[in-house]
């Protein structure tokens, strides 16, 4: 009879303490004093903060209904948002016309999309299209008045849709005048220069703000009687002019972090200014500053919610002017968080899209 | 009213070139566009605001309308410009706008130094007070010491400061950017009473959680009649204005509605023949035609059915007609007679 057993006895199972949830919980969560106590201070906020918060949003909000008597759950009131669904995308524009904005925004989300993706093919192509295309098109159909549709003054223009048409004419337009006043600001003719430094300064020094008023109050009264000159436009031409001073110092920080020998490289190689800027310093600036550039597009869009002081209603006091509406209880929480939530999605899609450029065009300065 | 100072300044200094160029003809003008372009506020309960088909509604938008409906025979061709306190007057003197109705408090040194003619009071307003109900205060007089919640850079401010200091009693200004945040702070408990214009103490009762709890003192501690305003220089036009209004006006008086107003053309009274153009020429003497009331009235109906819509009891913020009412019952409203 041996005494020896020779089979191996099993694994004991390891100690709860440290497998499973407790496992994980000891070692993530209280692993040491301080964690311990960033963990309660967590919990704390989880139940203080988020539960309330999701339990307004949704459990208890009311999605669908008509008007202020569908809104009884004490949570938020979706139905309001979704009553003024209209308002907040369109502004004024009449119903019929509507299909105008669509087409717009669809053809502004076809050509954007492709961006994103690596593989898509044309992508040149589409993004000609995105930048000068689309404006022209765009231009033409929400103005109307041409082709058999009629014509929607601007004054109707409101929403979303405003908000869009002030930032991505501005973005469109603040990049290539960024650019050139950029290079102007280090060209070596003074009057070029000395224009571009002005220009630069005098609009940086500026706030938006103060442009946009100057814009809507002071510029008409400057114009003869019954010469007026469409609002929009006005606070559009602020708009991009504010812009591309701020673009210009941007691009000329990438200017100046490109080594001086790509610069005598491109002289040796016997390129004239247009193309050695054109093909040699500009690809490599420009890339060096996408964050930058892109940190300009999205405070622009942000910007333009400051045309609600000169009574445009875009997303923001279209929001504001819908939420006084007393056929509705306190509906402000509501209104805001959903005008929030539009410019987040905006705002991060840039953002991821300036990440997929960066990406896509790292050569060797990524660290 | 929600005055800001600045704007006054910088129209005032402006406007003075302005003051002595007579405008060209807008009734002409307004005919060739076919369309009256009016100024409203970007959005004031009861006066003006976009409703829920997105269409600007309220009682100084209803100005605009009764005067499309005179001019061009259909109140719906009005094109709105939301306009801010800042830049209302501007709009008006450069002539992006024909009307401007946008809550304007009618003042001396508006009417005289900015070029432009106040062509009637479409609302009496006053600046009041609201109070939570618990406090069980009965006149403003009872307020000594309080703190007071208040929308910053308007007029209210003022006066408000002007009140306390005749009586000789004291407050806390709790100073918020807009009048909802001014509403919150006052549901918060940040302040004993909150002041603004009555018309819009009773609008901002009715977003409160429980609208019974808040009550508005009896005590109107400022004149702010509101009104449309013309340029001056344009004697016609101002007159188009003027009496569209006062039709309106005397309409209600003379029982004549939307309703019955086809019906009371065969009226014998002899003021409702005027009135609706059935006798007289009236209507020309304005360079309009003989049924400019008469449109005014079926398409836009009386005062008193633009009041009772747009801020009276069917509409949401249930405002008496108090000192609106007609001069024959009990108010102040009272227009000349169209004859």
């Amino acid at each position: 009879m041996s005494i020896i057993n020779h089979s191996t006895s099993p694994d004991l199972p390891p100690p709860v303490t440290e497998v499973g949830v407790i496992g994980w919980m000891r070692h993530n969560l209280f692993s040491s004093p301080l964690n311990f106590a960033l963990t309660l201070v967590g919990a704390y906020l989880i139940f203080t903060f988020f539960i309330p918060a999701f339990d307004w949003a949704i459990w208890s909000a009311n999605f669908t209904g008509k008007d202020q008597s569908a809104c009884t759950g004490g949570g938020a009131c979706w139905v309001f948002i979704a009553d003024r669904l209209n308002f907040f995308v369109y502004g004024f524009f009449p119903d019929a016309e509507y299909w105008r904005v669509n087409i717009v925004f669809i053809l502004l989300a076809a050509l954007l999309i492709p961006q994103f993706i690596e593989a898509f093919p044309y992508k040149m192509w589409l993004g000609w299209a995105l930048l000068v295309g689309l404006p022209i098109v765009s231009y033409f159909l929400l103005i109307g008045g041409s082709f058999g549709i009629v014509h929607v003054e601007t004054e109707k223009w409101g929403g979303i849709m405003l908000t869009l048409v002030l930032s991505f004419v501005g973005i469109v337009a603040a990049l290539p005048i960024g650019i050139v006043l950029a290079l102007g600001r280090r060209s070596n003719m003074p009057v070029i220069r000395g224009i571009c430094i002005g220009f630069i300064e005098l609009w940086r020094g500026v706030p938006l703000i103060s442009v946009l008023f100057m814009a809507s109050v002071m510029l008409p009264l400057f114009l003869p009687e019954g010469l007026n000159f469409n609002k929009l436009l006005r606070a559009l031409i602020g708009i991009v002019m504010f812009q591309s001073a701020y673009m210009a110092e941007v691009i000329r920080g990438g200017l100046q972090a490109i080594p001086k020998g790509q610069y005598e490289a491109a002289d040796a190689l016997g390129l004239g200014y247009w193309k050695s800027m054109g093909l040699i310093i500009l690809p490599q600036a420009l890339k060096l500053v996408i964050p930058g550039i892109v940190n300009t597009f999205i405070a622009l869009f942000k910007d333009t919610t400051l045309v609600l002081i000169i009574g445009l209603l875009d997303i923001l006091a279209s929001v504001q002017a819908s939420i006084i509406d007393p056929a509705w209880s306190d509906v402000a929480t509501e209104g805001y968080v959903f005008a929030a939530f539009v410019f987040w999605i905006f705002c991060f899609g840039m953002s991821r899209y300036s990440q997929a450029l960066e990406r896509k065009l790292h050569t060797g300065h990524k660290r | 009213m929600k005055s800001k100072m600045l704007g006054v300044l910088v129209a005032a200094g402006t406007a003075v070139a302005f003051a002595a160029t007579a405008s060209a003809a807008t009734l002409d003008d307004v005919k060739k566009k076919g369309h009256v372009q009016c100024g409203v506020n970007t959005g004031v309960p009861g006066f003006a605001l976009p409703d829920s088909k997105n269409q600007w509604t309220g009682l100084d938008v209803d100005v605009c309308r009764a005067v499309a409906a005179a001019v061009l025979g259909d109140a719906g061709k009005v094109k709105y410009t939301p306009l801010t306190a800042k830049e209302r007057f501007t709009a008006l003197q450069s002539g992006e706008i024909d009307i401007l109705s946008r809550n304007t408090t009618w003042t001396h040194t508006r009417d005289t130094s900015l070029g432009l003619n106040f062509a009637g009071v479409n609302y009496y307003d006053g600046q009041g007070f609201l109070v939570n109900k618990s406090l069980g205060v009965k006149s403003a007089k009872e307020l000594d010491g309080a703190s007071v919640c208040i929308q910053a850079g308007t007029t209210t401010e003022l006066n408000l400061a002007d009140y306390f200091k005749q009586n000789g009693m004291k407050y806390k200004a709790v100073v918020f950017d807009t009048s909802d945040q001014t509403r919150q702070g006052f549901e918060a408990n940040r302040c004993d009473m909150l002041t603004s214009d009555a018309s819009q103490l009773y609008a901002l009762r009715t977003k409160m959680k429980n609208p019974n709890g808040a009550i508005v003192l009896p005590e109107i501690i400022s004149k702010e009649p509101l009104g449309p305003v013309v340029r001056q220089g344009d004697d016609q036009w101002f007159n188009i204005v003027r009496w569209s209004m006062n039709a309106w006006i005397n309409a209600e008086e003379l029982g004549i509605t939307s309703g019955n107003a086809d019906k009371m053309k065969g009226s014998k009274n002899p003021n409702v023949k005027r009135l609706l153009g059935t006798s007289g020429d009236l209507g020309q003497k304005l360079g309009l035609d003989n049924a400019w009331a008469y449109r005014i009235v079926k398409q836009v109906g009386n005062y008193s059915e633009s009041f009772e819509r747009n801020v009276g009891m069917s509409s949401p913020l249930k405002i008496a007609r108090g000192v609106n009412a007609l001069w024959n019952k009990g108010g102040i409203m009272y227009a000349p007679p169209i004859r």
